[in-house]
């Protein structure tokens, strides 16, 4: 029985672990996407909104969250193609799933801070670590997760800026 | 002869990948003619002054070049929203700068409309390049 507990209290750390390090990186990279996309901010990983969202952020890049961010018509298609094929709904991990979980049916985030799941994940950060100079915005990634650029977001990982 | 086109084709395509800021000059210059048949020339200070220029956007705001680019285009800047680095635009600072006709196309395109809220005319576009490369 004292056996069995602690191989339950082993899985269910190791369950934990291999969430909070699972890789974020697109399979596949993208040249374009990951040059168009960083030009004014982190290209964030694909798999945390749904293709919903990325064909609504795509479709209306001339106006980017108050930046006119438009691309050339392939170049454009390129990305998008990339972004769906590789977006919440269509990837197997498991933030991936529960980035889904988190959202309505017919919900379409624009930004990934808005989702749910993201939400859930930052709670016991306060408003006033947000607003600290070096933090900026929850856009930032990877003033606090250091390995985000690689798609590392391991908990281990975070370090938040005084 | 395959081989020698083939050769032909290399040489086009590194010269169209390693455009010279003067080329890209050159192109504005064509069609600001065709603009405007009275064209003069492009000129650094009047790009000086579309550089600094102060404008009210619509939405309220503050804007200019050098709001991003900082004062002096030889610095590195940073995006007004993200805080994401920019590399300095003067050729001079940057060797990578002009060097790329659709980029600065690209640029110029978004960049006119978050400050002007309008495109760029190609002697504008002409005389903000002219600004950039009188910067040593």
């Amino acid at each position: 029985m004292k056996h069995t507990l602690i191989l339950i209290a082993l899985l269910a750390s190791t369950q934990v672990w291999a969430d909070g390090n699972e890789n974020l990186a697109p399979a596949a990279t993208n040249q374009n996407w990951k040059t168009e996309c960083s030009a004014c901010h982190m290209a964030y990983p694909p798999s945390l909104l749904p293709e919903r969202s990325w064909r609504k952020i795509m479709g209306g890049l001339g106006s980017h969250f108050g930046q006119d961010a438009s691309l050339d018509a392939p170049t454009a298609q390129e990305i998008t193609a990339f972004l769906v094929n590789n977006s919440a709904d269509r990837v197997a991990n498991k933030r991936a799933k529960k980035v889904m979980a988190s959202l309505g049916p017919n919900e379409a985030p624009l930004r990934i801070t808005e989702t749910a799941w993201f939400i859930r994940k930052h709670d016991e950060v306060s408003a006033q670590v947000w607003k600290r100079p070096k933090v900026g915005s929850p856009a930032n990634c990877a003033v606090c997760h250091g390995g985000a650029e690689r798609g590392d977001y391991s908990e281990h990982q975070i370090r938040i800026p005084r | 002869m395959s081989r020698f086109l083939l050769y032909v084709l290399c040489l086009l395509v590194s010269s169209a990948a390693l455009a010279a800021p003067v080329d890209l000059l050159q192109s504005y210059e064509t069609q600001a003619r065709q603009a405007n048949p009275q064209f003069q020339a492009f000129s650094a200070a009047r790009g000086e002054q579309l550089y600094h220029a102060k404008r009210t956007h619509g939405s309220g705001k503050s804007v200019s070049c050098a709001a991003c680019h900082t004062d002096n285009p030889k610095s590195a800047g940073k995006n007004a929203k993200t805080a994401k680095e920019i590399l300095p635009l003067a050729p001079s600072a940057n060797k990578e700068r002009l060097t790329d006709a659709a980029k600065v196309e690209k640029w110029f395109k978004r960049n006119c409309q978050d400050v002007l809220e309008r495109a760029c005319t190609a002697q504008e576009k002409g005389d903000f390049l002219a600004y950039l490369l009188s910067i040593k």
